[in-house]
């Protein structure tokens, strides 16, 4: 017999109050990110040059920096996520630990910004 | 656990660790891009000498092998593929598909850095 509340079951929710949440959103960005990784990496082969004039110009292109923008944002959370799992897994001092997880947060929401600031800086142009 | 679902358990956070690293490298070319010509030249000195060719070939071989385990473990997640023969198979079809990729990957990329250089 199971003390859970059948409400609590139908929340999906445990002790902290997640759920399956975590896991949820993980392979959420992994399905996102198998067509935007592979759009980068055959947008970026393609490319006849990477200088300045020419990455510019093809961000300038409104799908470009569209999905530019969805995947730095995209890998940056699926990363958040993976990185936490691998420090939770391999960190034992729960102090250490709060402190580290807190840093990546930062991180890789400053990551996350930057990289759209500066997708949209190259996309608008005149802005610099 | 059988060996190979461990070792490839392992691979996948590993490169996937490498990868958030290479989000990094990723950003700091978005951002040299935004700031203007002049910075970006400085950073493309910086992004393309041996040692950073040697990093995007890292890379290049930990996104190929991060992207077909993923599709694994989106394939187990839908229950299939679980029984140990079927995923020795499928840790064999990760390793040969990643190879692929990487050997596609590499030559165009090896043929792109040949026709501007």
């Amino acid at each position: 017999m199971s003390l859970r509340t059948p409400l609590g079951r139908v929340l999906g929710l445990g002790a902290a109050k997640e759920g399956v949440h975590h896991w949820w959103v993980q392979r959420l960005t992994s399905v996102a990110l198998v067509p935007l990784s592979i759009w980068f990496v055959v947008s970026l082969l393609a490319l006849p040059s990477l200088d300045h004039a020419t990455v510019s110009a093809w961000l300038r292109q409104s799908w470009s920096a569209l999905l530019l923008i969805l995947l730095v944002l995209t890998a940056s959370w699926h990363s958040q996520l993976g990185v936490r799992v691998v420090v939770e897994d391999y960190v034992h001092d729960a102090g250490l630990r709060t402190v580290i997880l807190a840093l990546l947060t930062f991180a890789h929401t400053l990551l996350a910004a930057a990289a759209v600031l500066a997708v949209l800086r190259v996309a608008l142009g005149g802005l610099s | 656990m059988s060996r190979y679902t461990l070792a490839t358990s392992i691979l996948n956070r590993l490169t996937g660790v490498a990868l958030s690293a290479g989000l990094l490298l990723l950003v700091y070319w978005l951002m040299a891009l935004a700031a203007g010509a002049d910075s970006y030249a400085r950073a493309r000195t910086l992004l393309s000498g041996g040692l950073a060719k040697l990093v995007y070939a890292g890379l290049i071989v930990c996104f190929c092998y991060h992207l077909a385990a993923g599709i694994r473990h989106l394939v187990w997640d839908t229950g299939r593929g679980l029984e140990r023969a079927q995923a020795r198979r499928s840790a064999w079809l990760v390793a040969v598909a990643s190879v692929l990729m990487m050997l596609a990957i590499g030559y165009f990329a090896w043929r792109a850095g040949a026709r501007t250089s």
